[in-house]
């Protein structure tokens, strides 16, 4: 190609700008609008979908009783999951093998285990030790739990949810706190800082931003994976829906008012990890603006 | 007594022996430059006086105390130790007034007011009186090299240890963070500084230190080492400084 620009035809005059054509858009577009339409007009007019049944239960008390309870299962199951999370991921980081062997053990369980067997298991973790006790390991003991009290099926469901969530969590605040620079925490050692201080002080603050925005999306995704608690009646959005539906059989209404309030929650949620990311990438974009005085 | 005294350091990264035996005592007081070619182990001896670095043996007493000594409280120690780093590691998301007290209100136990005060004292020292609520990444590179240097003199420490500090600044920053240097030295502080700045050291030093290969070569009064070389080796690293184009 070295000889192209030489042989190519001397311009006498300017050439004219015309935009360039695609006719491949049009046609999609258009072949769209029409499957949309599609879509719309069927959603209106097939009977199937009963959008009067879909009316009636939308703020049923019964489906308001288990949006409350998918709620609070996020709220819950995340707030073991971070927390959880940032601890897995210290110790993972440990100078102690045995501390970051546990941890890595941890994540690499609860990674490798679907999370509907693990909402399972701990919601019947009563039958496995119908009692739990504090006491000396292998000696005496002092205290007595009914496991079955302990644990009710909520709580089974939560840590279910939240365990397996922890594990994901300490890979997001792993890298979180490995992309904090080490000068960081060399200048807070050189300050007679201890190790914790420096976490807690230097190291996560700044590693938040890093670890907030996919947090957000954790948080959306767990929203919807709540449903799975449905399989031990956890009595969330998707229990009641489909106890509903097994008594008075109209599936495809119920289920539309189920996605309804998932998709109005997702939404919410996802306005709000916008205003999030928007808020942790400032720090950067002042660096790029170069010196703001 | 000295401040400062290091006898029979040695330190190795894996295969690679950094630090051949240096022994080194500095008097309160005394500015010590080290200078030395790139790769020689003046940033790890820097780093082994705080345990940034852990020695492999040999032993480092800082004000009387053994750092090496497992019994020894190293947070406690180093609080006697303010480090300078090339490349200033301010907190970056704290303004500079929390980068100077942070470490006053947390390893220092002193109050909000007193750390403050402490800090405001030491951003006029360095000439950045009103930059207090600045993060760091608003500042000029020698504007943070200037607010980490306050923020090691609001621990009040017994000596400073500065690693490059002005090497990777725009050469025109440079003179305004070797000015404070050299005030800090004017007051008598006891200073260890790494530094290709041979103007600063012929000026300021006590004593330069020449090193190379993880050993002291040659070691001295300013104008002996840079002004008057006796070792071969420090007269070739000399002219290669001083004059980089022949
Ligand atoms: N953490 C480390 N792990 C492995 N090797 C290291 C480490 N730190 C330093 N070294 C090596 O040790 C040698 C001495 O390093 P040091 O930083 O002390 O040199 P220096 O005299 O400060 O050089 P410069 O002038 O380039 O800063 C170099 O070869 C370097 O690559
Ligand atoms: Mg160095």
């Amino acid at each position: 190609m070295a000889g192209s620009t030489d042989s190519a035809p001397p311009r006498s005059e300017p050439i004219a700008a015309v935009p360039v054509r695609h006719p491949g858009r049009w046609v999609a577009a258009a072949v769209l609008l029409v499957l949309a339409a599609m879509v719309v007009h069927s959603l209106l007019t097939n009977p199937a979908w009963q959008w009067s049944v879909v009316g009636d239960y939308l703020f049923s008390g019964r489906v308001l009783g288990g949006l409350l309870v998918t709620a609070e299962l996020t709220v819950l199951a995340m707030l073991i999951g971070v927390v959880g999370g940032v601890l897995i991921a210290v110790m993972r980081l440990s100078n102690n093998p045995i501390v970051s062997g546990v941890a890595w053990f941890y994540a690499w369980f609860f990674r490798g285990t679907p999370v509907l067997v693990q909402i399972i298991f701990w919601s019947f973790i009563g039958f496995l030790y119908p009692y739990l006790s504090l006491g000396i390991p292998f000696g005496p003991e002092f205290i007595f739990f009914d496991s079955n009290k302990l644990i009710p099926l909520f709580m089974g469901a939560v840590l279910g949810l939240g365990l397996n969530e922890a594990a994901y969590m300490s890979e997001i605040v792993r890298a979180g706190i490995l992309s904090v620079d080490t000068g960081q925490t060399e200048a807070a050692e050189a300050l007679g800082m201890t190790r914790t201080k420096i976490m807690t002080r230097i190291v996560l603050p700044q590693a938040m931003r890093v670890i907030i925005p996919p947090t957000g999306n954790e948080t959306i995704s767990m929203l919807k994976t709540t449903s799975l608690v449905a399989v031990v009646a956890g009595g969330d959005l998707f229990t009641e829906v489909q106890l509903i539906y097994g008594g008075n059989y109209k599936q495809i209404p119920l289920l539309v008012v189920a996605s309804l309030w998932y998709l109005l929650f997702t939404s919410v949620l996802s306005v709000g990890q916008y205003y999030i990311e928007r808020r942790y990438s400032r720090g950067t974009s002042v660096q790029a603006g170069g010196n703001v005085r | 007594m000295s401040v400062i005294e290091i006898s029979g350091l040695h330190k190795a990264f894996g295969p690679l022996q950094v630090l051949r035996g240096i022994d080194l005592s500095v008097e309160r007081g005394d500015v010590v430059c080290v200078i030395g070619p790139s790769g020689s182990g003046k940033s790890t001896l820097l780093r082994c006086v705080n345990l940034l670095e852990q020695p492999d043996s040999g032993t480092i007493l800082v004000g009387g105390t053994e750092l090496t000594d497992p019994d020894v409280d190293i947070d406690l120690a180093r609080r006697k130790l303010g480090m300078v780093f090339q490349g200033f590691n301010l907190f970056s998301h704290l303004s500079v007034l929390d980068n100077l007290t942070i470490a006053q209100r947390k390893v220092l136990r002193r109050s909000g007011s007193e750390a403050v005060e402490t800090a405001r004292r030491n951003l006029a020292k360095v000439g950045l009186a009103g930059k207090e609520s600045a993060v760091p990444s608003q500042l000029s590179g020698g504007q943070q090299q200037r607010a980490a240097i306050a923020r090691a003199l609001s621990m009040n420490p017994e000596v400073m240890l500065f690693d490059e500090p002005t090497s990777a600044l725009d050469p025109e920053l440079v003179g305004d963070v070797l000015g404070v240097m050299r005030q800090l030295a004017d007051e008598g502080m006891t200073m260890i500084v790494v530094t290709h700045e041979m103007q600063f050291a012929r000026e300021v030093a006590d004593r330069v230190l020449f090193m190379d290969g993880g050993v002291v070569v040659e070691q001295g009064p300013a104008e002996q080492v840079i002004g008057d070389p006796q070792e071969e080796r420090t007269r070739t690293f000399l002219a290669r400084v001083l004059n980089p184009l022949k």
